[in-house]
């Protein structure tokens, strides 16, 4: 039986002051969108490599999807360590699960719905995982794809985005996502979401990994970056429109 | 058994290194009605004999769902068998809520096992004095455990507890081997002879068994008492007809109006 501790054991804040400093208040180093896709043959995802400190984008090799067990991808954004502490509670289940050794394993379902106890157990315990996560995988067959928010909120799509990504990618996923998408045109799909992205988005970087999941298992790119262009015409002259006199 | 010198506590060893506490609760076991559960591929199908302590009372239930995908049939301190039903139901619903997943069989025996075991190494506690035969689904298809007081578990294609069991097991025994490759109506068949088996001569009535089934698609559930007495109609006339047990063609007077369906081990229906 899985057991999981939040990290306060040291009472409640009734009780103990010193407590209170323990909750999640706001988090400190972030990761940006996450967005993801079903295909023919599974999940892609994709994430840059960024995790940024406030304003600053201080860390550049942050890797934002992991694999769990045999099935699925994990990937976040918001605060990382909450992202690392997580994976340590799927690094617990899923060694659990090898351990019984029965032939039966935790597929993406189920860890989707473990997650989204957790996150909504935190939640009501006024002290969040700050994460916006994404669980994808392949199983039997079946593809699956789904999100938990902080706050516990869950569901499953054939596309899906956090952040940022949930204004910018999601309208364009909407119109050109299809069911039959082949790998390659999966890749360029979510390559055209992550361009977007990375003009709009202050903290996206352009460095950027795609994950890949089908019944065979998982394959996570290397890190690499995408072609932008800047010399749009409406670019060369910025402060055109706005001379002053101070 | 005779009466032993360290059979007080379940916490002491014999001499030879036996428990006698503990197999004395597997006495206990022996001493209730039959129970009889077989599987196939896809479905498993779980048979009780009703006993009722008196002509006034109703029976005893000992056939319990656990759920949709698993079931459990008891035999002995019946009482045990309910509690231990409960935690069975707990587990399954707890995992059922965190992983929106149905508990595989073979993982909540093992969680029954290590309850049991609990109560043979516990001076205060005693073991459960009952058997229980948990039919169930998990990734790779049907399954049936037989949980014992000791804290083991065994897997089984099919298998009989229970008192006048070995004249059920007696009859799986010749049969078992083409369970696993079963129709489901066949299987519910050979549960239902199995339990003839244990009634000793008694006229099998659908009133004095329980019988359940589970499959693949098919959630767990009680036959009703019609269904039940239309499998005994099949094979209760040929039964007249020759000795021993097992269905056979009909014999010599030929009776016309069969089913139509050319199954050979379906005897005609008299209207």
């Amino acid at each position: 039986l899985v057991q999981f501790t939040i990290p306060i054991d040291n009472g409640d804040a009734l009780k103990n002051a010193e407590a209170d400093s323990q909750r999640t208040l706001y988090p400190y180093v972030t990761g940006t969108s996450i967005v993801a896709i079903k295909y023919k043959d599974g999940v892609l995802m994709a994430s840059d490599m960024g995790g940024s400190y406030g304003s600053t984008l201080r860390y550049k090799n942050i890797e934002r999807v992991k694999a769990i067990g045999k099935h699925s991808l994990l990937g976040a954004s918001g605060e990382i360590s909450d992202f690392q502490e997580i994976l340590r509670y799927l690094d617990e289940l899923v060694l659990n699960d090898n351990m019984w050794d029965d032939g039966n394993s935790l597929g993406p379902k189920e860890v989707h719905n473990y997650l989204t106890r957790v996150m909504y157990n935190r939640r009501n315990k006024f002290n969040p995982l700050w994460n916006t996560l994404v669980l994808g995988g392949v199983k039997n067959g079946e593809s699956y794809l789904g999100m938990v928010s902080m706050i516990g909120v869950s569901f499953e799509d054939n596309h899906v985005a956090t952040g940022f990504g949930n204004h910018l990618a999601r309208p364009i996923l909407r119109d050109e996502w299809r069911a039959d998408l082949s790998f390659e045109d999966g890749v360029k799909l979510l390559e055209k979401c992550m361009r977007v992205l990375l003009y709009r988005d202050r903290s996206a970087i352009n460095k950027l990994q795609i994950a890949k999941i089908t019944e065979e298992g998982v394959t996570v790119s290397q890190p690499y970056s995408l072609k932008t262009f800047w010399e749009f015409q409406a670019f060369h002259n910025p402060t055109a429109g706005a001379q002053g006199s101070w | 058994m005779f009466r032993n010198q360290y059979d007080t506590d379940v916490t002491t060893w014999s001499p030879t290194g036996r428990l006698f506490q503990v197999e004395y609760a597997m006495e206990a076991v022996k001493q209730g009605s039959a129970a009889i559960g077989l599987r196939s591929r896809s479905h498993v199908v779980l048979a009780c004999v009703n006993k009722a302590q008196s002509e006034l009372s109703s029976h005893q239930k000992k056939i319990f769902k656990v759920d949709d995908h698993i079931g459990v049939a008891i035999a002995g301190l019946t009482a045990d068998g309910r509690v231990l039903s409960r935690y069975m139901r707990s587990e399954a619903i707890n995992h059922s809520f965190t992983y929106e997943s149905p508990l595989p069989v073979g993982r909540l025996v093992v969680h029954l096992a290590d309850k049991a075991q609990v109560c043979t190494q516990r001076s205060w506690k005693r073991p459960y004095g009952v058997g229980l035969l948990v039919g169930g689904l998990d990734e790779s298809g049907a399954h049936l455990y037989y949980n014992c007081p000791s804290g083991n578990y065994f897997e089984y294609q099919a298998f009989a507890i229970g008192s006048r069991s070995q004249a059920a097991k007696t009859y799986l025994e010749r049969r078992f081997e083409s369970f696993a490759d079963s129709s489901r109506e066949d299987l519910i068949k050979d549960a239902i002879l199995a339990v003839r088996e244990t009634l000793q001569g008694e006229t099998l009535k659908s009133s004095l068994c329980t019988v359940s089934v589970l499959g693949v698609g098919e959630p767990f559930h009680f036959l009703d008492q019609e269904t039940i007495q239309n499998v005994i109609d099949t094979f209760e006339k040929v039964a007249d007809e020759e000795e021993g047990e097992g269905e056979a063609e009909p014999a010599a007077p030929a009776e016309e109006g069969g089913d139509g369906t050319g199954d050979q081990d379906v005897a005609p229906m008299e209207t």
